[in-house]
């Protein structure tokens, strides 16, 4: 197996819990969209398209008759706003990857993909076959639940019931884990944590997201000593 | 073009923009000492952000089936044990609590 396949392979290992999880997430996501009326084509549209579980749920709670497209549109760039720090960061590990590349694999960033990119630059050069690896399956399989679960869904009842919409939130929280180097990371996360929280509570849209990371991101910051390993 | 389609096609123009701008945000800036401190920050923060509603903010039931979440994360857990528990204890939490 050559070096591209074999890190397409690892990139795929890495990710295969993350599609256990997006299974259902997107099956209910699919059937929530097709409740507002979207059609299974428009569904798959979006999920193919959009890509961004995040912002898709929250796009759906907006949605309603007639289709407010410019709010929608307004609130897919607050929701996301987050990728342009995550591009940020990650363009610090992509200086052995083609740029040709670049846009392509930006359209498939995600949190997930996004998340076990910057955990192995920690220790390897990030590869094109590893990224692709991690970001077409979930694709595959977002895209594809979706539209089952738009023409399918409710015919699995439910979703609370089986606990099905806490995966997304488990999955995060298992992804976080990876990321503790100690009480530091602890301060970082507890910070991002309140100031989300109150900020999805007093601040209208989805600016929590936005507000949680900075404030992480400023504590870090603060907490930073000079002369530190970093 | 329906309504619905200039939505969809609205968001993700939306969603690339966001994606495709963060690349060319640090070009030629050096990242070492607090600046790099702050960046590694970032993908922790961003996380705990998108789920912290959810897991502060919801129920007794949520708040509690994070904590057990993370005390399994915390243990090393494989990703798919960690979803379980998330999964199975926020259902018996509802159950005891709702």
């Amino acid at each position: 197996m050559n070096s591209a396949a074999r890190e397409f392979r690892q990139g795929l290992l890495d990710v295969l819990p993350i599609l256990v999880a997006a299974t259902p997430i997107g099956l209910l996501w699919g059937t929530l969209a097709a409740s507002k009326g979207l059609v299974p084509f428009e569904v798959w549209l979006m999920s193919a398209t959009v890509f961004a579980g995040a912002a898709q749920f929250v796009a759906i709670e907006v949605w309603r008759d007639p289709v407010p497209w410019v709010l929608l549109t307004v609130t897919a760039l607050i929701v996301n706003i987050r990728h342009v720090l995550m591009g940020a960061s990650l363009s610090r590990h992509l200086g052995g990857i083609d740029g040709r590349w670049h846009p392509a694999m930006m359209f498939l960033l995600a949190d997930e993909n996004w998340a076990f990119c910057e955990r192995r630059a920690l220790k390897t050069p990030l590869s094109l076959g590893y990224y692709f690896g991690l970001a077409l399956p979930m694709w595959i399989t977002w895209t594809t639940c979706s539209i089952i679960g738009a023409i399918a869904g409710r015919s699995f009842g439910d979703p609370a019931a089986y606990g099905f919409d806490f995966a997304f939130s488990a999955m995060f929280i298992g992804i976080l884990a990876g990321f503790w180097k100690g009480s530091r990371t602890g301060a970082i996360l507890g910070a991002s944590a309140i100031a989300a929280a109150l900020a999805k509570l007093y601040v209208p849209g989805a600016w929590y997201i936005v507000i949680g990371g900075i404030v992480g991101v400023v504590v870090a910051a603060l907490l930073y000593r000079e002369g530190e390993a970093s | 073009m329906t309504a619905t389609i200039l939505a969809i096609l609205g968001m993700a123009l939306a969603t690339y923009a966001t994606r495709a701008s963060g690349l060319y945000l640090m070009r030629g800036v050096v990242v070492k000492g607090r600046l790099k401190a702050a960046l590694d920050a970032l993908p922790p923060a961003i996380l705990m952000a998108v789920i912290a509603p959810t897991i502060l903010t919801t129920g007794l039931a949520e708040s509690g089936a994070a904590i057990l979440t993370a005390a399994v994360a915390f243990m090393r857990a494989p990703l798919v044990v960690t979803i379980l528990t998330g999964v199975v204890s926020v259902v018996l939490l509802r159950m005891v609590l709702g």
